[in-house]
């Protein structure tokens, strides 16, 4: 094949949309490629997750950028035909953009403009099973930079002045924690990378992994220089198997080429790398437990200190860091400290990755400078809530964050500002909430999820979180009672401050945010027995609006329970709609006897008027 | 003299898990507590300082035998710079540091703790075995809770009947993760983990299966440090109150020596107070017909061993010889280390010795039918529960011996006869099988039987002038100690181990042939007898020292303090087995082991 070709066509095998069908779309390129005799002129790469995930088959064609969206097999044929014999795009399946209107490319795509790719900087461009293509990239040039000229301390003083905080949660300075396991003296040393990615709805460690395996490989080794460690670990979840046989082909790749094994460079440092693969339990991205895990042991944290610094993996001092964590690295090397902390705001620098997700309309990964403000994410590159509903909350942090109102939309999101109102960057999930969203529901939602991957080891979360989630229940069915809002504030607040681990002492955050910004919500369940947003089925009223009612009696024809009868319309009302419409008096309308009433919902999805409210 | 301590001792290997209170203390730190300047060792944690300061934090999951766990967060204290309230007693004190433990919000956190672990917790106190002995009883007392706050739906789970030694009851369970703790980091078993998360969570041996199942040795450490009655031994006193009023039987008990330094604890006695002669009155009182003493049996026991370890050593025999006294031990060795089954000695212990006489011997003598006599023993152990229950352990012909209490067993009898320990006059055990040497009481430390041993092998070596009486080498409580001694001009090289963890280390070290000896003894239980599963239970970090100390005291009391001293065995040998190592006491002394493998493949065959 020429180097030189008239196509570079990307299609996206991130774990996004091969579910949607991409490795359909990619053989039908090929046959069509071939058909139409053009193959040896395009050059087409599966490349990992370009990040709008819901717009999967995405298949984008350079040198335009031309962006394809929910391709399918039978597309394909006039892709090739009309765009790469022709150089004509295909107009039916550019990306259509949720206020109307088409974007040609890529780069004019709202999703994509305000975003900034450091950390995925190569997913989405280059074929992650080539290592060629990651070294075309700049690949590997920061571990020979680091092991030809710098010392073990002048890189950490790098990545210290970087000032990059790890991304998986706590947000701890980097440097600092390489400087704390490079100054313990001992035998061995091991650097971990916490793939363990268990936050509900966040992908951004899996697309590395999956888009860009090298650039984790490359970082785990840098930072075993650093430290002194020649053995590294990548522990990743089971429930990513793109993942882990990207990243197990970027391992064997690596050492073919040289980038890792014995005498790297030729400097005499070694470092390998093997990958354990975790058996799904949320508490093992804890990193004592994961650290637990990968010595066989079950996944259950230990008291910190020692910390793993000092006394890690079979108790010798370990850096875990998590992915995007490390995908960071090379750049901060090659590019320089300075560069990489003119990025961000004060105490939080460089980019971060959200899982973008829930009712919004641009779904998918999207990398921003730190200290963007949550408005720009949802109204900008997310392009606003759906059906023109209000935005009503936004969940960071995963089951371990808080809710953040609509009137701190303003938020800059950095670690400070986030944990200072309640919630936590977290691993980087953001679900964003509209006002059919039940604030207590939610808050139930969160909280039985972390009860069930609690490990059970220390009471507080075990039992705590339990208590809570029982008293959550109960309001959501109704059966609130006085007094139920103060105990879970102040049960959450013990939980917060006694748990043993990461896990237990987030856990009560889903609540206690919710508490503070949505307490009218908690407080209408329990004492109006009703619920806001009409989600909690025990709570939800259906009531017939009157004004909206044109008679037509589909809604009684629906109801199950024969709770739906007309009723003759009153007086003044009558009158009312008389001298506006013209119609007559003997307009009827219906009403919803609220003692027969189930609750099923039937009349309101009958009803052909919206007549029907669940409020 | 022919026995020599060569000049350079062997160091003992200093062995994790014990507290090495002779250690020199490392660098002084000083904290703050409650407004108080304490002083503090490096590696203290906040709950050693505070608590040797006098300030008294509570805890539930800490316990000093067993080490940091840091899951009840019942001991939280809040820290000057601590984002959260930590536990101290997982919290290694520093220089400068400030704690206050006794703040409102310390309290609350406390309280709200426990008010949780009681909300899953069964509220049946009555039908409990700790009901009043329960440490999270005292807990929610010492914190003033008087009701349950919060209610959860509890998850029942089947009591765990399977052991003869031991009974689980998941349901009280409080995972606090001790008994975990110790029976795999300590004791090396490993039959108990835990399984499932968050609310499911549960100490269960793997697959939920029976304790029996699971390569459980019955050593019962897990049910000694329980803070609860989720562990406990298998109750059978009640069958010896039967026992006792049935008037065809004749009920023999027999007591073993570490029973006599800890009983006197669970009648508000201060551990270490030895109550030899006020045991010997209760157990008359409590209706027994003979009381006999099983320190007969461990003078009995050094015979048969010291003379099986001079057999071996003079025809080459299979060495080292380890001694088979602990059941814990012999089971473990059973299920982990059964290439080492040829080197336990086929000594019987003194339970199943004693057993075996009673129901020969003293019958002939006493003129009674065996099937008439009714044995029971007092240990401070629950694996001699399956000891007692092993199908070879009949060599009269019937079970050896009826019923193995533990300690706690009867002092339960004790409390329900109404006697008063503390008030009673000092008795005497029964001739013959209640006459023993100081020898015998030392079989309840660790370190003990390698001594008494030692006292007899030497002088029978020698032949003429008495050896050595006390042999300090082998005395202390590190896990494992070792010692050359010169017996006759020949070296004998000797180690002690105690908690199978430390067992299992020295097994493998002569497995890699990196160590041999010629006589090594096991105690399962870290720290001897005195701290044996059947013994009363106790947060007191000094309670191994100081039973130890009772029976050290009560060897040097003793008139006789070698066994082949002791007049009341040699009769035993001239009017009935002979000489040691004879058919006769082959026969009735003596016993043989097979691997769990083994024996679960005889029972598929009996089964098939």
């Amino acid at each position: 094949m020429s180097p030189f070709c008239r196509a570079h066509i990307l299609v996206c095998s991130g774990a996004g949309c091969v579910s949607s069908g991409c490795r359909a779309v990619y053989e039908a390129l090929m046959k069509g490629l071939e058909a139409e005799g053009v193959l040896g002129e395009a050059r087409v790469v599966q490349t990992g997750c370009i990040g709008s995930c819901d717009l999967g088959p995405v298949v984008v064609i350079y040198p335009e950028g031309t962006f394809y969206e929910r391709v399918r097999p039978e597309d394909v044929s006039d892709i090739v035909r009309e765009h790469v014999v022709k150089g004509r795009p295909v107009e039916r399946l550019l990306h259509r953009c949720p206020e109307g209107g088409v974007s040609a490319t890529l780069s004019a795509m709202e999703f994509f403009k305000k975003q900034v790719k450091i950390v995925l900087r190569n997913c989405g461009v280059i074929d992650p099973e080539n290592i060629n293509e990651y070294v075309a990239r700049d690949g590997y040039e920061a571990l020979a930079r680091v092991l030809t000229d710098m010392e073990p301390r002048e890189v950490i003083d790098i990545v210290k002045r970087s000032g990059l905080r790890g991304r998986g949660g706590a947000g701890f300075p980097t440097g600092l924690k390489w400087e704390f396991a490079s100054r313990v003296r001992a035998d061995r040393k091991y650097v971990v990378c916490n793939a363990d990615e268990g936050d509900p709805g966040a992908f951004m460690d899996r697309s590395v992994l999956e888009g860009d395996p090298h650039s984790v490989i490359e970082a785990m080794t840098i930072a075993g220089y650093a430290i002194g460690a020649s053995q590294g670990y990548v522990y990743v979840r089971a429930e990513y198997p793109l993942a882990v046989s990207r990243l197990s082909h970027a391992i064997h790749e690596a050492r073919e080429f040289g980038v890792l094994g014995a005498n790297l460079f030729g400097s005499g440092f070694g470092f390998d790398v093997e990958i354990r693969v975790g058996a799904g339990a949320f508490v093992c991205g804890e990193e004592t437990a994961l650290m637990a895990s990968i010595e066989g042991k079950r996944g259950m944290p230990r008291p910190k200190p020692p910390f793993p610094a000092n006394e890690g993996l079979w108790a010798k001092p370990t850096v875990i860091n998590n992915v995007e964590t490390l995908a960071n690295i090379p750049p901060i090397i090659l590019r320089g400290p300075e560069w990489f902390a003119s990025i961000g705001t004060g105490n939080s620098k460089g980019t971060k990755v959200f899982a973008l997700a829930g009712k919004i309309n641009n779904t998918g990964l999207v990398e921003v400078p730190m200290g963007t403000t949550l408005r720009e994410i949802v109204y900008e590159i997310g392009g606003g809530i759906p059906k023109g509903r209000a935005f009503k909350a936004a969940q960071t942090g995963g089951p371990s964050g808080g809710c953040i109102p609509a009137s701190l939309l303003d938020t800059p999101m950095d670690y400070d500002t986030l944990t200072k109102l309640g919630s936590m960057m977290g691993s980087g999930g953001l679900i964003i909430m509209d006002e059919d969203t039940c604030m207590v529901d939610i808050a139930r939602f969160f909280l039985q999820f972390t009860q069930d991957e609690s490990c059970g080891k220390c009471v507080p979360c075990r039992e705590g979180t339990k208590v809570m989630l029982d008293i959550l229940t109960r309001i959501t069915e109704g059966k609130g009672r006085p007094g139920d809002i103060e105990t879970l504030e102040a049960l959450g607040n013990t939980v917060k401050n006694t748990a043993l681990c990461g896990l237990g002492q987030t856990a009560p955050n889903p609540v206690l945010s919710t508490l503070r910004y949505f307490r009218d919500e908690y407080e209408a369940h329990i004492y109006e027995k009703r619920c806001p947003a009409g989600v909690c089925a025990a709570l939800v009223r259906y009531r017939i609006e009157a004004e909206k009612c044109r008679g037509c009696g589909l809604c009684a024809k629906a109801c199950p329970a024969g709770a739906i009868a007309p009723v003759a319309v009153e007086e003044e009302a009558a009158e009312a709609a008389g001298a506006g419409s013209g119609r007559g008096p003997r307009r009827r309308i219906y009403e919803v006897n609220v003692n027969r009433c189930q609750g099923c919902g039937a009349c309101a999805q009958a009803c052909r008027f919206q007549a029907v409210s669940r409020r | 003299m022919s026995v020599a301590i060569p000049q350079e001792k062997p160091k003992a290997q200093p062995v994790s898990g014990q507290a090495t209170p002779q250690a020199t203390p490392a660098k002084a730190l000083r904290l703050t507590i409650d407004g108080r300047v304490v002083e503090a060792y490096e590696g203290d944690t906040v709950l050693d300082a505070a608590r040797r300061a006098g300030i008294d934090i509570p805890t539930l999951c800490y316990h000093p035998a067993v080490g940091r766990i840091g899951s009840c967060r019942v001991c939280v204290v809040e820290i000057e710079g601590a984002r959260t309230l930590p536990a101290s007693c997982v919290t290694p004190a520093s220089d400068g540091m400030v704690v206050r433990t006794n703040t409102h919000a310390v309290r609350e956190a406390r309280r709200t703790v426990v008010e949780l672990l009681l909300a899953s917790h069964p509220q049946d106190c009555l039908e409990c075995e700790r009901n009043g002995r329960c440490e999270l009883q005292d807990l929610a007392m010492r914190l003033g809770i008087r009701k349950a706050r919060f209610q959860r739906e509890k998850n029942y789970r089947k009591p765990d009947v399977s052991s003869p030694a031991l009974v689980r009851e998941p349901d009280r369970c409080v995972l606090c993760g001790r008994c975990v703790k110790v029976c795999n980091d300590m004791q090396g078993v490993g039959a108990l983990g835990f399984a499932y998360r968050g609310t499911s969570a549960a100490v269960t041996p793997s697959f939920e299966r029976g304790i029996a199942e699971a390569r459980c040795v019955s050593c019962g450490q897990c049910a000694k440090v329980c803070p609860v009655g989720a562990i406990y031994e298998r109750e059978e006193w009640e069958r010896v109150f039967d026992a006792i009023a049935d008037p065809d039987l004749l009920v023999v008990v027999q007591v073993a020596p570490a029973v006599r330094a800890a009983v006197g604890e669970e009648f508000g006695l201060s551990p270490g107070t030895p109550v030899t002669g006020k045991l010997a009155t209760a157990l008359r009182r409590l209706g027994f017909d003979a009381v006999f003493d099983t320190q007969f049996a461990a003078d009995l026991t050094v015979m048969e061993e010291g003379h099986e370890l001079l057999e071996r050593v003079k025809s080459r025999g299979r060495l080292p010889l380890i001694t088979s006294c602990s059941p814990g031990w012999v089971r473990y060795c059973e299920a982990f280390f059964p290439d080492f089954l040829g080197n336990l000695s086929t000594c019987k212990s003194p339970q199943q010795m004693m057993g075996a006489l009673v129901k020969t011997y003293y019958a002939r003598k006493a003129s009674v039918a065996p099937d008439k006599i009714f044995s029971v023993s007092v240990m401070p152990c629950t694996a001699k529960k399956s000891e007692a229950a092993r199908p070879e352990m009949t060599a009269s012909g019937l079970r050896d011996v009826d019923v193995a209490l533990t300690t706690r067993e009867l002092a339960r009898m004790i409390k329900a006869a109404g006697i008063n320990l503390d008030d009673l006059p000092d008795g005497e055990f029964d001739a013959p099988l209640g006459i023993s040497t100081g020898a015998g009481a030392l079989f309840g430390v660790s370190g003990g039987v390698m001594e008494a041993a030692l006292r007899t092998v030497c002088d029978v070596a020698a032949k003429k002038a008495p050896g050595g009486v006390e042999f300090t080498e082998v005395r202390g409580m590190h896990g494992i100690r070792e010692a050359v001694l010169m017996v006759s001009g020949q070296e004998l090289r000797v180690a002690v181990a105690h908690g199978l963890g430390n067992a299992g280390r020295l097994l493998q070290q002569i497995r890699d042939e990196k160590v041999s000896y010629h006589f090594i003894e096991v105690m399962a239980c870290p720290g001897g007898c005195v701290e044996g599963g059947g013994q009363p239970r106790s947060c007191d970090p000094e309670i191994a020292f100081k039973r130890a100390a009772a029976l050290y005291a009560e060897d040097r009391r003793a008139k006789v303090r070698k066994s082949h001293e002791n007049l009341a065995v040699r009769r035993l040998y001239d009017e009935f087995l002979g000489e040691p190592g004879s058919e006769a006491a082959h026969k009735l002394l003596h016993t043989t082991y097979r691997s769990v493998e083994e024996a679960a493949g005889v029972a598929r065959k009996e089964a098939m």
